[in-house]
């Protein structure tokens, strides 16, 4: 067997666990400080030209992300629901994580998000929290993180304060984008351009979209889509004190005898294993790996996880409310060319208790037009599925369809988690992650009222058919959130306000897990900004003598 | 009997729980599979990776009653057979004997080699089975192998893609569609 000699490089100041949304940010933070910085990623460095526009290849072969069988999830609707294996949390495994590969709507969180448990009161069988900061702590680096990795969009009706506009302009109207406003005004609502994480003009050396249609699950080509991967890696390793070793499984967080991170246990490619040291541990791993990371690092100290005194680590999982509904119109719209999303409205955002339930959202023009997806699943539910009438559909809505897609909250409800499986191991012989998942009641009655607003906007723009989903239950996590949830009281959550787990003192946690709500369904720059502010704060302290 | 919503997630709960999702299991047959989809289409005689000549012709028969072929190609024209061939000798090896023995007892209730019936009673037959797993998977292969990348053996020439009316170009210029068109600004 091939053995590759990892040279044991001097220990580090920060080893960072994780090269995503997350990981990147604090890696160049970190490096640019001058701190010396290792990113530690399971998955591979791709190129911008080996993304390829083969949907098959990764959605269906799942070539970049936790593969359902070297990487197994167990799944149950419920603490009392019988465990059956399934495909519950997807996540991308390269250099650059999701940022890589999301759709790149790009919402900042607004004030409501960080206090809504002091507005709306508590709710039974949640655990609704204040946040221990205010969007206002926030807005600095959420201006930071447009300007840094590059943006499009504008102000809109609804938008929370900022100080600043958007480094470059909206993206081109679709038809989709302009059938959406066309319908959404008609009913006294308020479209906005979407923001999006792709640059709309040449923007740090990157080109402008160049509108291939291929931006949800699939890598950009052209560098046009602000991945960590195309902006501050590079800037990174350009300062000479950051290396990121791709092919590197974090299995687990050693400690020593005084109760401090001393570094990590990690398989190489060829599952070999190493350890690496490093004077402070930062776990960027996201909301379902880094609580995984925590339990699989259990020890004698610390018997049920590390960080784990509050006992919260893995869970108040949330995914946001997700759900699709599709309208078909009487010309061509070819959707399937340029970003998924144009415009969007937050009309619907604050919680109304005149709707009888806690929830808010956004709603968004899209269109789930990948080829092979369209035939599989882009047609009415009556339609049949083979013969002369559904070719003769598929040929007809193909490039007449639209979909406006429901974005809502998702209440924190503990036993909603991530935990280790007693029985199934994954390919290197680790606990398989477990997931227990079911929606709070007013989750599925937002998304439910959602879906019946956005198929009226579609039916005031026209559409000829219209229909929504069938079932709103999520029972695939793509956003993992809010399993390591921020608080100044360490027997509610597991970091401070600076990410710093509160048991463990040179272990500090960054990605979707740190939440303590959900937003309203995009939660991609809450937690970039979230890494730039962390970043700051943990140099300070580095700086100090204080990890 | 799929879900007509498109969303990734639900996308990806519908096809854990179908046995006819055309998934691989194992990683590392990608590139096998990719390099057989490669070849696909070399010698004279063709092939065949997985299937016999006989048990191609018979899905190839059932392949063209699914997206038929009229003024445009249909799953015939796009291979789609190939791109299935080349799954189950590959990713999808899990399916191989059960798309053999469904097939044998599709010839059993024919009364003859399925490709050898008349097109009449072709469809009269796949009509008694369409609610079989035998036909929601060889359906699902079907349509994958004509919409799916041509990299994976079927989509000859885009075959697929341009029933859609698809174009795979890599670079578009606004506007895209007739709505954004007619709502253009002034420049």
């Amino acid at each position: 067997m091939r053995r590759r000699r990892v040279p044991q490089n001097a220990e580090v100041d920060f080893l960072i666990v994780g090269s995503g949304a997350a990981g990147g940010v604090m890696a160049k933070e970190l490096a640019t400080a001058g701190f010396s910085v290792l990113v530690l990623e399971q998955g591979p460095r791709l190129e911008a030209h080996q993304f390829e526009h083969d949907e098959f290849k990764y959605f269906w072969q799942s070539a970049l992300n936790n593969h359902p069988s070297r990487q197994p999830t167990m799944f149950r609707a419920g603490p009392d629901a019988p465990v059956q294996q399934q495909q519950a949390i997807v996540y991308h495994r390269l250099v650059g994580g999701g940022s890589v590969m999301f759709t790149s709507n790009y919402w900042r969180f607004k004030p409501i998000d960080f206090n809504e448990r002091s507005v709306v009161g508590p709710i039974a069988g949640t655990g609704l929290a204040d946040w221990p900061i205010t969007y206002d702590e926030l807005e600095p680096y959420y201006t930071k993180a447009e300007w840094d990795l590059g943006v499009s969009g504008v102000a809109g009706p609804f938008d929370p304060p900022r100080s600043r506009g958007y480094p470059t302009p909206p993206l081109p109207v679709k038809s989709s984008g302009v059938l959406f406003e066309r319908g959404a005004r008609a009913l006294g609502l308020h479209p906005q351009p979407a923001p999006m994480c792709i640059i709309s003009a040449p923007y740090k050396g990157r080109p402008a979209c160049q509108h291939c249609g291929y931006c949800a699950g699939f890598g950009c080509e052209h560098r046009a889509k602000s991945s960590t991967l195309f902006t501050v890696i590079p800037d990174a390793e350009a300062t000479g004190r950051c290396t990121v070793r791709p092919g590197s499984y974090v299995r687990r967080i050693e400690i020593n005898r005084q109760g401090r991170a001393t570094g990590v246990t990690y398989f190489d490619e060829d599952r070999g294993e190493h350890f690496h040291a490093a004077r402070a541990v930062i776990v960027c791993a996201n909301g379902a790996e880094t609580p995984r990371l925590l339990l699989l690092s259990a020890n004698s100290q610390f018997p049920d996880g590390l960080a784990n005194s509050s006992g919260l680590v893995g869970k108040y999982l949330m995914f946001n409310g997700n759900a699709s509904t599709a309208g078909v119109f009487e010309r061509p719209l070819n959707d399937w060319k340029s970003v998924m999303v144009t415009r969007m409205i937050w009309d619907y955002y604050d919680s109304d208790p005149q709707r009888g339930f806690y929830g808010g959202g956004g709603l968004d023009s899209r269109y789930w037009g990948y080829p092979l997806f369209f035939a599989m699943s882009g047609l009415p539910r009556d339609a049949p599925t083979w013969g002369p009438e559904f070719k003769r559909l598929l040929r007809n809505n193909y490039s007449r369809t639209m979909n406006t897609d429901v974005h809502t909250t998702s209440l924190p409800v503990e036993s909603n988690r991530i935990e280790l499986d007693p029985d199934v191991r994954d390919a290197w012989g680790l606990p398989a992650m477990r997931v227990t998942y079911k929606d709070h009641p007013d989750d599925i009655a937002m998304m439910k009222f959602l879906a019946g607003r956005a198929i009226e906007i579609m039916e005031a723009a026209g559409a000829v058919r219209t229909w929504g989903p069938q079932s709103f239950e999520q029972q695939v996590g793509y956003h993992l959130l809010g399993t390591c949830r921020m608080g100044d009281d360490p027997a509610t959550s597991v970091i401070d306000k600076y990410h710093r787990t509160h048991d463990v003192p040179n272990l500090f946690l960054c990605d979707g897990s740190s939440l303590v709500t959900g937003g309203r369904g995009q939660p991609t720059e809450t937690i970039q900004a979230l890494a730039y502010r962390a970043a700051e704060y943990i140099g300070q302290f580095a700086r100090r003598g204080e990890i | 009997m799929h879900d007509a919503t498109h969303s990734r997630r639900e996308f990806v709960a519908a096809t854990g729980a179908l046995t006819a999702a055309w998934i691989g299991t194992d990683p590392r047959a990608f590139a096998a599979a990719l390099r057989a989809a490669r070849d696909a289409g070399r010698g004279d005689p063709f092939m065949w990776d997985a299937l016999t000549p006989e048990q191609a012709e018979d899905l190839d028969a059932i392949a063209t009653h699914i997206i038929p072929t009229d003024d445009l190609p249909g799953a015939r024209e796009a291979r789609a057979v190939v791109f299935i061939d080349r799954a189950l000798a590959t990713f999808q090896s899990s399916q191989k004997q059960s798309i053999i023995d469904g097939l044998a007892d599709l010839n059993r209730r024919g009364g003859a080699r399925f490709s050898t019936l008349p097109a009449d009673r072709q469809l009269q037959v796949l009509r008694e089975i369409e609610d079989t797993p035998f036909f929601g998977s060889v359906r699902s292969g079907v349509v994958t192998g004509t919409f799916a990348h041509p990299n994976w053996g079927g989509n000859v020439d885009g075959a697929g893609w341009n029933i859609l009316g698809y174009d795979p170009r890599a670079i578009w210029r606004p506007p895209f569609g007739a709505y954004d068109a007619e709502n253009r600004p002034e420049r």
